[in-house]
């Protein structure tokens, strides 16, 4: 058993104390003395030439200090895109300029025209709506194969057209996939959407921005996944404020799924305008601003074949998808349909030969980006789809065509032919984990009950790989990443032997204050409630690259594992000195240095008050004090899997569909803290149920959206999502990380979507609707409904 | 959301004098126009709160009718009206959520008349009379449309007189992301026959089924029913469904609510 805080300890998380009890700092908490506030006056049509703006009136409206518009940023850069995509002609991307307040042009519905600052919030939205801007409405571009036509609008007039690329992936090996479709005994194909999606963290964005003349130094207060990250790209490319002059602070954040990832326009706004009049600006977002200004997730279309020989085997798969840039690129957009979903599109299968083709496309709708899972969701939905497809076209069972052309257990690590290589693995282990719990075999029994009742049973099945803990900074610098993407880690020892941990990663809802405080409490053998971790503020953390992609625990978490190792070889010298003894003889154990085979020892504190107060120390040969720094920088990516059950009731009269049961069995290497990957769990499990469900974001052929707001954007509730049985008992540890964890954040929302709509397609098959093939998400109940009665 | 004078009445009568000013709206529970003032979609100049007239609140028999006062919020319907008609206070059991049923009352639902509202099927599908500070109108009479109703501008709904049936029932289908009704049908059978009504699917608001509530009339059977089908003409297409699933709906639900009876 582990120790009650410890690696291994279902450790109760302890910010949850001042979350539950309403003591928690979120950035909207913070009010400076002299506070102004900012109303953005943003875009009511998709695309527009702006003819004039007069702001006269506004200025002399009550509490008004200073209404901006793009001419108070000549003098600033564009917010800049985080990753460069070069296209398989060798081409780079299509890169548009992306002014923080629209320059001539309006090019999605919510795209900030100008921008009021006045002594109240209300002052500064009354303004706003004197403000008189005259906008030429031009032709927006919706549709992304409409967007691509001959003669369609341009979003950018300065683009040659609105392809931001055509990404061929491996592009050598396209020859030969399609050769090998000629040859197949079977082709399967499918075409999907994978809809667009509103992250809706529960917390709005906000940003604080303040000046201190004296120091001509800024602080901006934001709502972000990555301070550091916001730091580097906001100081060098849009203010041109060096590091040292720029501080930003990411306190409490109540979620973000992706969507905080990004720089957005709206910080440089504040950290700019508190320079320019002097007060502190704040914005804090509204619900309704929030669905037109966050970036977006998902929204590719795609057609997918799978060529099979006789024997069923997958023998080559090809692609092609349409993915949704918006009309801006977000800082890690051109990643996410390409190297972040074609390296994934082996999934957990031997397939030979894989050719996959991305056309990123400029549309007069909000910039897409990463959420929650980021390009494994689309590749895991695709090829979990078409696989089950392909059971149904060849008459054999689901289970047992991914059984035969699963990686075997023994083929680790696996090259796939997507360039990244698996390390560890046993997808047969998980898949028969889930079917154990979901007593697959007594489902016929359960179906005839429902039967009884008039209502459809089905069992969907997925099986996920997903890569995480991005990732060897020296691969993805190759593949176009504008930042390394490493941890940090320092390890302050106190004197009396209390520890502050200084992280890079940041945490919005993930509990590392829990789980980085047991890591390190474990490796020394002290009470964890010694331990305090602190981050998100680039004044005191070193520079980090922060928290997405599942990677806190496999990159951070090891850069704390190698700072702590510091410490500790450094205590055993003090402690050799203390003790009289050689370094190498001597052993740290529950909090206590001692001499090998001797009854000699010193308790921590002992070592580290002699740290600080070094009268008896080997001063000619050690530093006093303890304190050390790490970076990590991850050789591979890691790899989590997972075997997906989902259970269904589905009503034919009215098409509405109930989860009965939902059960993941993953891998995800070594646990830190059991309760915490089950939450985690859950709450990737809720978000993909809701995308298979529930949630669309729709624009209309004007690109209006239609659902903006909560009324008509379908957020999962606590009754959508039910009966989830969470297993992560098969443990194939990560190879790479001192820690052997690969990672746990996202899968639940990678694995689920095609799991549950594979249900859906095995109800209705079952019940002889077997014209139905297919179904777009949310499965909604009128679509089901029409799907039956098509 | 702009500035707003409020004044709180304590009697129908001053209520009536405050809303003489034209500029001046009433407020019952709020969740409509609260939010819609917070969108800076309504400015009005003054708010004459209903809730505070203890005459407006309250459910009471009244021989064989219910009467609940207008202001009476929907959790107090669901909770006092259970004895006396069960299918009326469910409804209300299942309009929004704990908060929404805390602050909503009926006289603002039936005011606003959303055409996804629960409420006016009840009234329409009882043939309920609506009580105005001026005069008493018969549900047929009261619904005009979407978002529309017989009222006058400073009319003020002070209570509902609803004729308790023999059995009734409500069914509502989910609009999976404001839970408002996609569809939601009301039956209730008195003796002299069977009243159906039916929200959320049509362009012109709640309406009543008359081919339905012959078929019921004569043989209150769900089966009855189940070769009928309702016309997709003026029925809503959205997000969440299209006008022949409505359609569909209305037919599916009815027979529920036939089932369901209570």
């Amino acid at each position: 058993m582990p120790k009650d805080d410890g690696i291994g300890a279902s450790t109760k998380r302890r910010e949850d104390v001042r979350f539950l009890t309403g003591n928690g700092k979120y950035t909207d908490d913070i009010n400076l003395r002299g506070q102004s506030y900012v109303h953005f006056l943003r875009s009511d049509v998709a695309h527009g030439r702006i003819t004039s703006i007069d702001t006269s009136a506004a200025e002399a409206m009550p509490g008004v200090l200073k209404v901006f518009t793009s001419a108070d940023f000549a003098s600033a850069g564009g917010i800049p895109c985080g990753w460069q995509v070069t296209d398989r002609f060798g081409q780079v991307m299509q890169e548009p300029k992306h002014p923080i307040l629209a320059e001539g042009k309006v090019r999605h519905v919510g795209d900030p025209i100008a921008a009021v600052v006045a002594e109240t919030y209300e002052q500064a939205r009354d303004a706003a709506e004197a403000i008189e801007v005259d906008i030429e409405e031009l032709e927006p571009v919706i549709d992304m194969k409409a967007a691509l036509a001959d003669g369609a609008p341009k979003v950018h007039d300065d683009l040659t057209s609105n392809l931001c690329y055509d990404w061929g992936f491996v592009e050598e090996n396209k020859d030969a996939v399609n050769a090998a479709f000629e040859s197949a005994a079977h082709v399967v194909s499918l075409e999907l959407t994978n809809n667009r999606l509103v992250a809706n963290p529960m917390e709005p964005r906000v940003a604080v921005g303040d000046y201190d003349p004296w120091g001509d130094s800024h602080t901006l207060y934001t709502t972000s996944q990555n301070p550091h990250v916001i730091r580097l790209l906001m100081g060098a490319f849009v203010l041109s404020i060096p590091e040292h002059k720029l501080r930003v602070v990411a306190p409490d954040v109540g979620g973000g799924f992706g969507s905080k990832i990004y720089h957005y326009a709206e910080e440089a706004f504040v950290t700019y305008a508190a320079k320019v009049l002097k007060r502190p600006v704040k914005w804090t977002s509204s619900r309704s601003e929030a669905f037109i200004s966050d970036a977006h997730g998902r929204d590719h279309k795609t057609k997918i074949e799978l060529a099979l020989d006789a024997d069923h085997n997958f023998t080559a798969l090809r692609t092609e998808t349409y993915a949704n840039m918006g009309a801006y690129l977000s800082t890690f957009a051109p990643s996410i349909p390409t190297w972040l979903h074609g390296t994934l599109m082996a999934g957990n299968y031997k397939t030979p030969l894989i050719y996959v083709n991305v056309k990123a496309v400029f549309t007069n709708t909000v910039p897409v980006d990463a959420y929650r899972g980021a390009g494994r969701p689309e590749a895991t939905f695709q090829i979990e789809r078409l696989v089950d497809k392909a059971a149904r076209e060849l008459g054999v069972d689901p289970i047992e065509l991914r059984r035969k052309n699963f990686i075997a257990p023994d083929q680790f690590p696996y090259q796939t032919p997507v360039a990244v290589v698996y390390d560890t693995g046993n997808y047969h282990a998980t898949m028969d984990k889930m079917l154990e719990l979901a007593d697959y075999a007594g489902f016929e029994a359960r179906r005839a009950e429902s039967a009884k009742n008039g209502k459809l049973r089905g069992f969907g099945i997925a099986h996920y790989i997903e890569a995480c803990g991005i990732a060897p900074s020296n691969l993805v610098g190759q593949l176009g990443a504008r930042a390394g993407l490493y941890e940090s880690a320092s390890i302050r020892v106190n004197a009396t032997g209390s520890i502050s941990v200084y992280t890079g990663s940041h945490s919005h809802g993930q509990g590392h204050e829990t789980t980085f405080a047991q890591v390190v409490a474990d490796m020394i053998g002290i009470d964890a409630n010694s331990i305090e971790i602190h981050h998100g503020d680039t004044s005191n953390t070193p520079m980090g690259m922060g928290t997405y992609g599942s990677r806190s625990l496999a990159v951070g978490g090891s850069a704390i594992v190698k700072a702590t190792n510091k410490v500790i070889d450094k205590a055993k010298k003090i402690a050799a000195h203390l003790l009289e003894a050689a370094p190498e003889d001597i052993e740290l154990k529950d909090g206590k240095f001692s001499v090998a085979g001797t009854d000699k020892s010193v308790d921590w504190s002992g070592v580290t008050l002699a740290a600080y107060v070094p009268h008896n120390y080997p001063l000619e040969d050690l530093e006093p004090g303890l304190e050390e720094t790490a970076f990590y920088d991850p050789s591979n990516f890691t790899y989590p899997s997972g075997a997906y059950g989902c259970e269904i009731e589905l009503d034919p009269e009215t098409g509405k569909i109930d989860i009965l049961r939902f059960i993941a069995a993953d891998d995800f290497g070594n646990i830190v803290n059991p309760m915490i990957v089950e939450g985690q769990v859950h709450g990737g499990l809720a978000q993909g149920i809701g995308q298979a469900l529930l949630e669309n974001c729709v624009y209309d052929e004007n690109g209006q959206l239609l659902s903006g707001s909560f009324m008509d954007y379908a957020m999962p509730r606590a009754d959508d999502v039910r009966g989830f049985t969470v297993d992560h008992s098969c443990v194939t540890p990560c190879t790479h990380n001192p820690l052997g964890v690969k990672g746990c954040g996202e899968a639940g929302a990678i694995g689920s979507p095609p799991a549950v709509v594979n249900a859906a397609i095995d109800a209705l098959h079952r019940a002889g609707h077997t014209h139905v093939t297919h179904i777009d998400m949310p499965l909604t109940p009128s679509r089901v409904w029409a799907a039956i009665n098509s | 959301m702009h500035n707003f004078e409020f004044v709180k009445p304590s009697s129908v009568a001053d209520a009536v004098a405050a809303l003489a000013n034209g500029e001046a709206q009433p407020l019952s529970g709020g969740q409509t126009l609260i939010p819609s003032m917070k969108a800076r979609l309504n400015a009005p100049e003054v708010l004459v709160s209903l809730t505070g007239i203890a005459e407006m609140i309250g459910v009471s028999r009244d021989g064989g009718s219910l009467v609940v006062g207008a202001a009476t919020t929907h959790a107090t319907v669901a909770r006092d009206a259970a004895s006396h008609f069960p299918a009326l206070a469910a409804l209300a059991g299942q309009i929004g959520d704990p908060a929404v049923r805390t602050r909503g009352t009926l006289g603002g639902s039936l005011a606003n008349n959303d055409p996804s509202a629960c409420y006016p099927s009840a009234v329409l599908g009882t043939g309920a009379t609506i009580v105005t500070n001026a005069r008493e109108i018969a549900a047929d009479d009261y619904f005009q449309g979407m978002f529309t109703t017989a009222l006058e501008e400073g009319e003020i709904i002070t209570a509902v007189r609803f004729p308790i049936p023999e059995k009734a029932a409500y069914a509502k289908f989910l609009q999976p992301a404001s839970r408002f009704a996609l569809t939601g049908v009301f039956v209730a059978k008195y003796a002299s026959g069977v009243r159906v009504a039916v929200t959320g699917a049509s362009e012109g608001g709640v309406f009543r089924w008359a081919e339905a509530e012959a078929a019921l009339s004569s043989s209150f059977d769900a089966d009855a029913i189940g070769r009928l089908s309702h016309p997709a003409d003026e029925m809503i297409a959205d997000l969440h469904g299209t006008s022949e699933y409505r359609a569909h709906l209305v037919r599916v639900m009815t027979q529920r609510a036939v089932r369901a009876t209570m």
